[in-house]
């Protein structure tokens, strides 16, 4: 009689059969590894790095606007559009014209003051109006813009992707599959058996493991090849902070999912949690725009604490030592909702 | 005794199940049988009573019997994208002790499938696995649900083998069923259960003589039905039933019962449209007990 028959401890072959199981469906495997790619491309090429651009202007068509024109061309840095007078506030809302100029004396600029592109644009025109009507400099500044690798929108987003990668693939595939388990009564069957259940628990979580290690290199390895993102810090560091991330997030997806009997009911909470993080966490903007008020709150998300330390690492170079605070909101997530999922899961 | 908010599942049984012995517990659906056979498991809880599996009990010696009992549930749908041989590896692996995966292929006779996802077996070669799963521990105690409900007479034959031979190891089982040639196939004895009690214990040979009659004639005839009590005077006769126009007489002497029933017939100017004689089975046991037949759901 041999130790359990062949087969290897029971955390292992749980492990296991999770990743087999996420490899043998497709479309699991397209969310986690193709969208991401897809969307650091798309937002790398929105957000591509163009030098100086220049401000486009709306004229309203008239005799005046058509001087307004020349000197605007003349000071250079402008496109200039011929607006219809009726057509005015449609061409800012769409973007077509940031600012749109309705010659005077004096001129009036409309604009977005909502849009910070249409404050750039209404700047911009003023400035080289008032030059063009004859108002000198006080003084000429030295300017040195940065364009160097490293501190482009890019470099700032890969790591939210990231973060967000982490979170979602973390939550869906613990979530989904222990939901799935419960449906189909096999969560019932593994407790008539010796198994432990926070092993089994244990298992879904650690599986997220091997497939972080596939995600994580997919996006880092695609923005570097593509766009040049770099890492700052220690890969090392990076790569522990992915894990722990991705331990939290799994926590969280047992959490989630501890009580659901259905998979439309873990697919809302799931969306329950994770939507205010997508908007708060920083991933496309910084959180910083939020009031202060609000600011509590959002530095105690996980998935602010992961982004804040990813880009520690990735953007400014900061060792583990420098991102203690964001280490431990992580860890208390991860720690607290595996426990809580432990007491509360519907095993039936 | 099991009660929930509207139904009291299973009220009162009495019932002890001997080492190597094959129990089957036989009723309807809805009859209060997985119910028992859930509480036995430790998956529910009794609202009162005593259950001892074993000798231990489920309060103090969870962990042991979860390694002495292999368990096979009615509902479980194992992963439909591990294979085969997969799978047993997870279930082997909770046990310290027991057969290996090699061998538990063999005895449910899978060997050839063992790279087969499960999604793509058959119904009956689900079921297999399902046991083979609950033989991984090597269980002194194996509950059955239903083991073979839906399944076609071949693949149902083929699991009664592989329990012939767990049986043969002097192992206990304990399975529920709805269908009688199964429990008289399988069982050692048998207690019929209807509306959460047992309403009949004893060998399925016992069951059957106690309804007084080895045989059963069914018949049909032309024009209006004869009176029960005229078909009960006839020789033989234990017992007359009629349901929708079918009459049924349990007969202990079918050689001199059947003339009797044609001369009667005959006597009445009518023509049998059917007739039909079995032996008697415990299906039979179950409508002489509850008036209904067993498959009525």
């Amino acid at each position: 009689m041999s130790d359990r028959g062949g087969a290897s401890p029971p955390l292992v072959e749980l492990t296991l059969a999770r990743f087999r199981e996420f490899l043998r469906e497709p479309e699991a495997v397209f969310w986690v590894f193709a969208f991401p790619v897809i969307m650091t491309c798309a937002l790398g090429i929105a957000f591509r790095s163009r030098g100086a651009e220049p401000v486009v202007v709306g004229i309203v068509e008239s005799a005046a606007g058509g001087r307004l024109a020349g000197m605007l061309e003349a000071d250079g840095g402008f496109t200039v559009r011929r607006i219809a007078p009726a057509d005015v506030e449609r061409a800012i809302r769409d973007g077509r014209a940031p600012v749109v100029v309705e010659p005077g004396p004096p001129p009036v600029y409309r604009f977005d003051q909502a849009r910070a592109e249409s404050q750039v644009a209404r700047l911009a025109v003023d400035r080289a109006l008032q030059r063009a009507a004859g108002r000198l400099d006080a003084f000429t500044a030295d300017e040195r813009p940065i364009a160097a690798v490293g501190s482009r929108y890019i470099d700032w987003l890969v790591p939210g992707l990231l973060g967000m990668n982490i979170m979602s693939t973390g939550l869906w595939g613990v979530g989904f599959a222990i939901v799935q388990a419960r449906t189909k009564k096999l969560l019932k069957r593994l407790v008539a058996t010796p198994m432990s259940r926070a092993e089994y628990l244990a298992s879904h979580v650690l599986s997220r493991l091997l497939f972080l290690a596939m995600e994580a290199t997919v996006i880092v390895g695609f923005a570097w090849a593509a766009f040049g993102v770099g890492v700052e810090g220690s890969l090392l560091s990076l790569a522990a902070l992915a894990v722990l991330g991705a331990l939290t997030f799994g926590g969280l997806g047992l959490l989630v999912a501890s009580r659901a009997r259905t998979i439309e009911a873990v697919s809302g909470l799931m969306n329950l949690v994770m939507l205010p993080m997508w908007v708060l966490s920083g991933v496309f903007f910084a959180s910083s725009n939020f009031p202060d008020l609000m600011q509590p709150f959002i530095q105690a998300l996980p998935l602010t604490a992961l982004n804040d330390a990813l880009r520690g690492v990735m953007n400014d170079g900061l060792p583990l030592t420098a991102l203690g605070k964001d280490i431990a909101v992580l860890a208390a997530w991860g720690a607290g909702s595996f426990g809580l999922a432990l007491r509360w899961f519907r095993w039936q | 005794m099991k009660r929930y908010p509207d139904v009291v599942a299973v009220a009162g049984l009495d019932l002890d199940v001997g080492r190597g012995e094959c129990f089957g517990l036989l009723g309807p659906n809805g009859a209060g049988k997985t119910t028992t056979i859930e509480i036995l498991e430790g998956l529910l809880d009794q609202d009162e009573g005593d259950v001892r599996v074993l000798g231990l009990s489920w309060h103090g010696d969870r962990a042991e019997l979860r390694r002495r009992l292999g368990v096979q549930l009615q509902e479980t749908q194992l992963a439909d994208k591990l294979t085969v041989g997969e799978t047993l590896r997870i279930f082997r692996s909770f046990f310290a002790d027991g057969p290996t995966v090699d061998e538990l292929l063999d005895v449910v006779e899978l060997g050839a499938k063992r790279a087969s996802w499960v999604g793509k077996l058959s119904g009956g070669q689900k079921q297999r696995l399902a046991v083979a799963c609950a033989l991984a521990g090597r269980p002194e105690l194996l509950f059955l649900d239903e083991p073979t409900t839906g399944l076609d007479p071949q693949s149902r034959r083929q699991l009664w083998d592989v329990l012939g031979r767990f049986r043969a190891e002097g192992r206990t089982i304990l399975l529920t069923t709805h269908y009688m040639d199964e429990a008289h196939a399988l069982c050692d004895r048998v207690g019929i259960m209807d509306k959460g009690t047992l309403i009949a214990l004893g060998t399925p040979r016992e069951l059957v003589a106690s309804i007084g009659a080895e045989h059963v004639v069914e018949f049909a005839v032309t024009g209006a039905a004869p009176a029960s009590d005229a078909l009960r005077a006839l020789p033989g006769v234990r017992d007359v039933r009629v349901d929708d126009g079918r009459l049924s007489l349990a007969t202990s002497e079918l050689h001199e019962t059947v003339p009797a029933l044609l001369d009667f017939v005959r006597g009445r100017g009518a023509a049998l449209s059917s007739l039909v004689t079995h032996s008697a089975t415990l299906e039979d046991v179950f409508v002489s007990l509850t008036g209904r037949h067993l498959r009525d759901e």
